[in-house]
């Protein structure tokens, strides 16, 4: 078939006619000539491309972080303990913290975004590929500015720097005005790449593909492109005017002359808060794809889903001021907000019980993608539960800045956005790859990290709860901690040691790794239509959607064709073997 | 499964921790009535969530273990009946749930922990955090002090805080919630102890390289022992009772100590550090870092860096027999 031929088919072709020719053929002709090999990843405009240089970046990233995380656990293993002084702690309370919220989670769901959003909609790419690269480049070189300053001062203001302590009277060395830098270049990235995705889903789904038929995890990466387009400029401006506080003698936030340090907290949490659903939801799109493939059932409640998505993003932007409870506040005030956190509980709840019912009577095909996915909701439980408790404005008078708050905000950060990160790697590498991932490395991975990620973190809570306030370098040995802060550190090794099992998986897999065919897990959306790894054009022909799981559709009128019966498909593809 | 055994474990484990474990500082050891209200609604909250956490994994456990199963326990098979279970315990008793903790929040709990009206309480005190140390004044005397407050048991005291230079936060965990001394904006929190006793706290709001040693202290005394605590720290420093101490007073006001410190009935009036007229009486020094005792307050005048690291206290250029003397002064104020 000639590309004129399939241009005139693109679109017009339905199932049916599709199953004639039985499976997808693609050729890549009349492209224009790239440059070859590593240029071509400095050069690419490729959604699928930009998408991998993503994930490596951001998993880079994560190691760096998780190093960071592993050396602050090493000092707190014990009481008194003298690794390292209080400045260098400082600086790793900050480095982490920042890398892992600006350089890996938001960023590594723009990496899965980026390479799937066109694939499911059936696109050929994103609407501004140019634009995607400047996306991508802007958050390396906000990554590389940041990381520049270990060779002055790291910033010491923690992820947070929350005014006067991050004006140059308290900090006058270059690592706050790095930390700003780096909001800048990735708040720039993020922005261009939220327009981008927001135009590419509006605009480029294939036909038949309404807003109510487009994939959960596409949908989450929407609703996170709208929340990235009305927080970011929030903090964009706060670091602007903490900037000129710095060095042009303004004193937006300086007591002494006027300002005010609450002001830089409520535009701080303003972007804070939303940002923490930011790096949510599309890991609740991505379980949103995995638990029902693997269940071997369609989504319960897909519209449910949806709408709760929509709601959490918008009470996302109303509840800000639960991080400021301990500030001179009226109580009318905290009785808003404590409220408004509340009704966040109520469409969350709603995913979680989805998400059971879709796991519910399933005929389930345990594989690894599974396990990282049907860890979520109960390890997000706790998280979000921990997080109600907060909202508790007198409970959270108490528990406020101390370990009671790390234990939740990593139940929620690392339980739920990096265990569904993860459960999208194990998915989706086979579709990037062309092979898949290994099942026994992939489960003991997933053992490792998610006993030693409750070892680390439950304890906390009861750290928090005996008065251990957070980012303290040091702390005595009658405090009564020490037992809490050992098992942490030891479950935090554990915890490293489970994610360098994935990476090895990865390294290994992408040489030694089983063929994956198109549709290795059989799958519901339109990227399993395509070849394993897709071509430059992803699709030769685009089918015509007529549900929201497309690839059923279509295996269904193919086995038809070929004359078995429907019900056939719903085979389950592997034996119940865990 | 491991998966659930492991979790199930390890969460008891936690709980058991949690209720053993309450060290000092412990939210969970209340020693004051805003405290108890807290941790009542603490103890109710984790109920509520024990049960919420266990149902949804209960039906998590189920879907992965037993997926012939057919219908909900109880409920049975309708899609009917599973809907209205789902709304039920997914939108109707959250909300139902959430809105008593919101009355029970609002109406009780907030009673007993609001700041009081300054002239409701029986003594205020006003608590100054600086980088890394808190000053403790008592206002109507001129009793000045730093890190160690004393309070007399069984009384309420109105807490007045703020912040000299960057935001912290005042909190004793066992006497009441936590709340931010901001440059420039009062806050008021109300402290009580019901039993004599040493009540420890922390800085509660990250403030800079040495946020992990500013801690504070309230000594609950009995009203006669404040009393007698009070009036000593309200005097001037007592005369330097012997020729070396008085050498060592000297050796005070001539090199830079008196620009920062503070020692009343001398000529020092400097406000940057803690006010020292009254020194031995503190049990601690550098905000709870290190005992207040002769070896270690002659290894902080001469080297404060390496006892606390960060600290705004520069070093003195002192030879042995200054310090000697010195130390001798700062021990006699008493």
């Amino acid at each position: 078939m000639t590309t004129a031929e399939y241009r005139a088919q693109e679109g017009t072709v339905d199932p049916g006619r599709l199953a004639e020719r039985a499976r997808p053929q693609i050729v890549e002709r009349g492209l224009p000539r790239r440059p070859g090999g590593w240029l071509q990843w400095l050069t690419t405009t490729d959604h699928k491309k930009i998408g991998i240089l993503y994930l490596v970046a951001t998993f880079m990233f994560f190691v760096v972080g998780g190093v960071e995380a592993l050396m602050m656990r090493l000092q707190l293993g014990a009481a008194q303990n003298t690794i390292m002084d209080g400045t260098t702690y400082n600086g790793l309370v900050s480095l982490h913290g920042t890398t892992m919220i600006f350089l890996f989670v938001v960023p590594v769901l723009a990496g899965f975004g980026n390479y799937l959003v066109p694939l499911m909609i059936g696109a050929r790419d994103m609407a501004f590929p140019r634009l995607n690269a400047l996306s991508f480049w802007l958050f390396v070189f906000g990554g590389i500015v940041f990381y520049m300053s270990l060779f002055f001062t790291p910033p010491e203001a923690g992820w947070t720097s929350y005014t006067p302590l991050s004006d140059d009277a308290f900090l006058p060395s270059g690592g706050v005005d790095a930390w700003i830098f780096l909001v800048h270049l990735t708040g720039l990235s993020s922005l261009l790449g939220a327009i981008n995705f927001v135009a590419t889903i509006h605009n480029m789904r294939a036909k038949g593909m309404g807003l109510g038929r487009i994939p959960l995890f596409v949908w989450t990466i929407l609703v996170y492109s709208y929340l990235l387009i009305i927080a970011l400029p929030s903090i964009a401006a706060a670091a602007t005017m903490l900037l000129t506080d710095r060095h042009f003698g303004t004193a937006f936030f300086d007591p002494t002359a006027g300002g005010d340090p609450l002001l830089w907290q409520h535009l701080f949490w303003f972007f804070g808060h939303p940002e923490v659903y930011i790096m949510i939801l599309p890991a609740f799109g991505i379980i949103s794809e995995v638990l029902p493939v693997f269940a071997r059932k369609p989504i319960f409640g897909y519209k449910a889903i949806a709408g709760a998505t929509a709601a959490i993003a918008f009470y996302a932007l109303l509840v800000w001021a639960h991080h400021m409870f301990t500030t001179p506040t009226a109580t009318v005030v905290l009785a808003f907000f404590m409220l408004s956190s509340f009704v966040v509980a109520i469409p969350t709840g709603i995913k979680i019980f989805n998400w059971l019912a879709t796991l519910w009577r399933g005929t389930i095909v345990f594989r690894t993608p599974l396990y990282f996915a049907a860890a979520l909701p109960a390890l997000f439980v706790i998280g979000g539960i921990s997080g109600v408790q907060l909202a508790v404005f007198p409970v959270d008078w108490q528990l406020h800045d101390t370990y009671f708050v790390v234990a939740h905000l990593h139940y929620v950060l690392f339980g739920g956005s990096v265990f569904g990160i993860f459960a999208g790697l194990y998915y989706w590498f086979p579709k990037m790859t062309g092979r898949l991932l290994s099942e026994g490395i992939g489960k003991l991975s997933f053992w490792v990290m998610f006993v030693g990620f409750n070892l680390t973190f439950l304890v906390q809570h009861s750290a928090g709860l005996s008065g251990m306030p957070r980012r303290i370098y040091w702390y005595p040995e009658d405090a009564g901690w020490e037992a809490f802060n050992l098992i942490s550190t030891i479950g935090s090794f554990m915890l490293g040691i489970g994610v360098m099992i994935t990476l090895v998986n990865v390294g290994l897999s992408l040489r030694k790794g089983k063929r994956a065919g198109n549709d290795p897990w059989k799958g519901n959306t339109l990227e399993w239509f395509t070849q394993s790894p897709p071509p430059e054009n992803n699709f030769d022909v685009i089918p015509r959607v007529r549900s929201v799981e497309p690839m059923k559709d279509i295996r269904r009128e193919i086995l038809e064709r070929e004359g078995r019966p429907a019900g056939s498909v719903a085979q389950p593809m592997a034996s119940r073997a865990s | 499964m491991p998966l659930w055994r492991a979790a199930w474990l390890s969460f008891t484990l936690v709980g058991t921790l949690a209720l053993s474990g309450c060290g000092q500082q412990s939210t969970l050891d209340p020693h004051s009535e805003p405290a108890r209200q807290i941790e009542t609604l603490w103890w109710v909250m984790l109920v509520g969530s024990v049960i919420a956490f266990g149902g949804a994994c209960y039906l998590l456990v189920i879907a992965w273990r037993r997926p012939e199963r057919t219908g909900l326990p109880v409920v049975g098979d309708s899609p009917r009946a599973i809907e209205a279970t789902v709304a039920v315990f997914g939108i109707a008793i959250p909300v139902v749930a959430l809105i008593a903790l919101f009355v029970y929040s609002n109406v009780s709990v907030i009673q007993a922990t609001e700041p009081p009206a300054p002239e409701e309480t029986a003594m205020t005190i006003e608590v100054t955090g600086s980088q890394w140390w808190w000053q403790v004044r008592y206002p109507g005397t001129p009793a000045i002090t730093a890190n160690e407050i004393h309070i007399p048991v069984n009384t309420r005291v109105n807490i007045v805080t703020e912040a000299e230079d960057v935001i912290h936060s005042f909190w004793i965990p066992q006497l009441n919630r936590k709340v931010d001394s901001l440059p420039g904006k009062p806050n008021r929190v109300e402290i009580f102890a019901d039993e004599p006793g040493r009540y420890l706290g922390s800085c509660a709001e990250f403030c800079g390289v040495q946020h992990a040693q500013m801690d504070v202290a309230v000594y609950a005394d009995t009203p006669e022992r404040f009393r007698a605590w009070l009036d000593n720290q309200a005097r001037p420093r007592p005369t330097p009772p012997t020729p070396l101490a008085r050498k060592g007073e000297q050796v005070f006001l001539s090199k830079q100590c008196a620009s920062c410190h503070t020692i009343r009935g001398t000529s020092a009036r400097g406000e940057v550090g803690p006010d020292l007229t009254h020194l031995k009486s503190r049990e601690t020094l550098g905000a709870l870092t290190i005992p207040n005792r002769k070896g270690y307050l002659a290894g902080w005048v001469i080297d404060p860096q390496t006892m606390k690291e960060g600290t705004k206290m520069p070093a003195l250029d002192i030879t042995g027999p200054e310090l000697q003397a010195l130390v001798e002064y700062l021990e006699r104020l008493r």
